[in-house]
């Protein structure tokens, strides 16, 4: 699905991934783990296509394609997903006319028709259902004055709604009480499938408890200093980063 | 009759055709303004003395005045000597004879806004042969508005039908001594509309599509005079989405709009002319004045516009509240692009007791475009218990263009209640890459980010205008984004 080759990635000159190796097989959860500033939340929005950053070496094939080369509008048409750490806010226009407008570019993409009107209103409010969320939200303006935890609710409804082949989450956790966290992974658990690929970026293990992954990976100053399987990340909730960071400053040293 | 003497018939008949149009031909005026062009223009349109006075003291007094400089807004020059202020409509000949000789970024635009094929070759000015379908509509329009006592008319019309109720009202919202454009359309103004709605009817359609059929010959200085009566309301459009061809640089058009009792007016413009060429070469300049005068009590006036068009527009729809409890609307949406200059807003003067004003401005600009809010609210000290609301939002969109607001607010009364709200917005490449990452293109994310940042504008158009005046915006829009 995904391979990510010796990843450089740079902003405002400063480097900030420093050679990621990943490979994401189809059907396959990763967990992306690390401590503020790690280049977590870059990885992800590098992969979705955003164009401030700079690439300075190494390659991304995506379905045997070469991602970078891709405008992010082509990449979400071919099947990538990015739930924002900070969903965007776009005044007066409305959750339903945007997330229609998105399902539309994604099914002519497709070769498919454009979902009629009807069609359209029954398909969101049963994934409505599913996120448990007020109806309201979907005639109020994108994320206009929703609170933290509505639009992170808001992104994974627009995920289940849009079906995605490759979904990134960027901490779509932090902020969520305890019961939107299962709804949430409520939401994703939904849309598993041996066709369809998650990359999950947290800092906490407590979502993985309910989203459970088939590999982690901890990113640690722009490089995955450990990968491993579900246990890494109980290993990771009870020694902390520092752990790592230990463990880094060794290897340096060495 | 021999066939002989039908066919000479005939040919008399053609010639008498052919020369009368040639009749009008010579009778454009040379180039230049004085008195007598002005009677030569009030000849022409056979007014009575009283139009010939009133148009002479208005050319008297521009005489007296200079052209104003405080809007923001640059461009050379205006040489009023080489004007021409009369000339007979145009030759069918004169203009395209097919749509195969318009230009094809014209059509191209058309089409994006869909526009009929009829009405394209109106717009574009092709010769017309055949008198198609709109003037029987145009006659059952006013047929239907006749029941009901409501006057709809070209305003040459009205001087010559109605001329109490023109002499009456003219000149009693925007006095002939105004400004200087006010001025100087008050002593040349070729024609325009005139409306009044009798006491207590309701007029049963939008006044706009008849407009549109007839509004063939806009000229320069248009004069438009709407008058409701004790409870009555009325909503006149005016203007439409597609680009019209124009020749004339210079546009200084005149709107006197009078409510009277419970009366409402609710005025909606779609302004798209000319704009220039990307180096902002050409265009038009756009001088209006807009006035509405809430005379009654319990009166409302609401001017909505939306601005896309003209290298400048200068402009202020205002309302004079007089009538207690009276309200003045002013919803607006500007748009300037490549070297297009805007200086817009309103003027709100509260005079009578307890009248109130809603303003909602949305300026856009991109490219090197520069869009000015300049909005005047005044309360004056008979106005106890006036409110005041005004919202006015800016977007920028790419780091050549400008967004600038002057708001001028005057109290007198200290009851009066004033609320303003203002912001500047970029559209940020957040919002963006949050569009594009759901699958739509940058273009398709800036015109959906434009029209939601003006929606609250759009719902007070009819819904009509509102569809095309989206369209347009996105239209607009297209290539806004590098």
């Amino acid at each position: 699905m995904l391979e990510i080759k010796n990843l450089h990635v740079k902003a405002d000159g400063k480097e900030i991934l420093r050679g990621i190796d990943l490979k994401v097989n189809a059907g396959e959860v990763h967990s992306i783990m690390g401590p503020n500033g790690s280049g977590k939340s870059t990885l992800a929005q590098v992969i979705a296509g955003r164009e401030s950053y700079e690439i300075t070496d190494g390659e991304v094939i995506y379905q045997g394609k070469d991602l970078l080369e891709m405008a992010p509008e082509d990449r979400a048409r071919q099947g990538i997903f990015l739930a924002f750490q900070y969903p965007v806010e776009i005044p007066g226009v409305s959750n339903t006319y945007f997330l229609k407008a998105a399902l539309n570019a994604l099914r002519k993409e497709r070769g498919e028709e454009e979902v009629d009107a009807m069609d359209f209103l029954a398909l969101i409010k049963e994934k409505m259902k599913l996120l448990g969320m007020d109806e309201t939200l979907i005639s109020r303006p994108v994320n206009e004055g929703f609170s933290g935890g509505e639009k992170k609710r808001n992104e994974i409804f627009q995920m289940v709604v849009l079906e995605p082949k490759l979904a990134i989450l960027d901490e779509t956790d932090s902020g969520l009480d305890i019961d939107a966290l299962k709804i949430v992974a409520a939401g994703v658990n939904s849309l598993r499938s041996p066709e369809r690929s998650f990359i999950v970026v947290t800092h906490y293990q407590r979502m993985l408890n309910y989203i459970v992954p088939d590999a982690v990976h901890v990113l640690y100053e722009g490089r995955i200093v450990k990968s491993g399987g579900k246990e890494l990340a109980l290993e990771l909730e009870e020694k902390g980063y520092t752990w790592l960071e230990d463990k880094t400053a060794a290897a340096v040293n060495s | 009759m021999s066939t002989e003497t039908q066919k000479i018939e005939e040919l008399a008949n053609q010639e008498y055709k052919y020369g009368f149009y040639t009749d009008i031909e010579t009778d454009s005026a040379p180039p230049g303004l004085n008195e007598d062009i002005i009677r030569l223009i009030s000849g022409k349109k056979k007014e009575p003395e009283f139009m010939l006075k009133w148009r002479l003291k208005a050319y008297k007094h521009w005489l007296t005045m200079k052209e104003p400089t405080w809007a923001n807004v640059h461009y050379g020059p205006i040489d009023y000597q080489s004007i021409v202020y009369y000339s007979a409509p145009k030759r069918k000949e004169d203009g395209p004879q097919s749509l195969d000789e318009v230009d094809p970024q014209l059509l191209e635009t058309y089409k994006k806004l869909g526009i009929p094929l009829e009405e394209q070759e109106l717009l574009a000015g092709v010769a017309v042969d055949a008198v198609f379908d709109s003037v029987s509509v145009a006659t059952t329009f006013k047929e239907k508005l006749g029941e009901l006592g409501i006057i709809f008319c070209p305003f040459s019309e009205a001087v010559q039908d109605h001329p109490d109720l023109v002499k009456k009202y003219l000149g009693s919202v925007v006095p002939h001594t105004d400004n200087f454009f006010a001025s100087l359309n008050s002593a040349v103004f070729s024609d325009g509309s005139f409306v009044y709605i009798p006491e207590g009817v309701r007029c049963p359609m939008e006044l706009s599509t008849y407009f549109r059929i007839n509004a063939k010959n806009t000229g320069q200085f248009e004069r438009t005079l709407i008058i409701a009566d004790k409870g009555s309301y009325v909503s006149y459009l005016e203007g439409c989405t597609a680009p019209m061809r124009d020749e004339n640089q210079l546009h200084a058009a005149v709107v006197e709009l009078i409510a009277l009792d419970d009366a409402q007016i609710k005025y909606s413009t779609i302004q798209n002319w000319y704009p220039g060429d990307e180096e902002g070469k050409g265009g038009i300049y756009n001088f209006v004045t807009k006035r509405g005068k809430c005379l009654g009590r319990n009166s409302k006036i609401s001017w909505t516009q939306v601005e896309t068009g003209a290298a400048i527009t200068w402009k202020y729809p205002g309302v004079l509240l007089i009538g207690d409890n009276s309200i003045g609307e002013f919803y607006s949406v500007a748009l300037t692009k490549n070297w297009q200059q805007a200086d817009t807003g309103t003027k709100m003067i509260h005079i009578g007791k307890n009248t109130r004003s809603n303003v909602v401005s949305k300026g856009i600009s991109a490219g090197h475009g520069q869009n000015t809010y300049r909005g005047l609210i005044r309360i004056s000290k008979s106005a106890t218990g006036a409110r005041n609301y005004t919202q006015c939002d800016s977007m920028l969109l790419g780091d050549q263009c400008g967004a600038h607001t002057f708001p001028y607010i005057e109290i007198k009364n200290s009851t009066a209640q004033m609320e303003h709200e203002a912001s500047t917005s970029k559209v940020g490449e957040d919002q963006i890459f949050y569009c594009q990452s759901r699958g739509l293109s940058a273009e398709d994310a800036v015109s959906m980010i434009v029209n939601g940042f003006c929606k609250k504008v759009f719902k007070e158009l009819p819904m009509e205008f509102a569809v095309e005046a989206q369209k347009l915006l996105s239209v607009n829009l297209e290539g806004s984004v590098g």
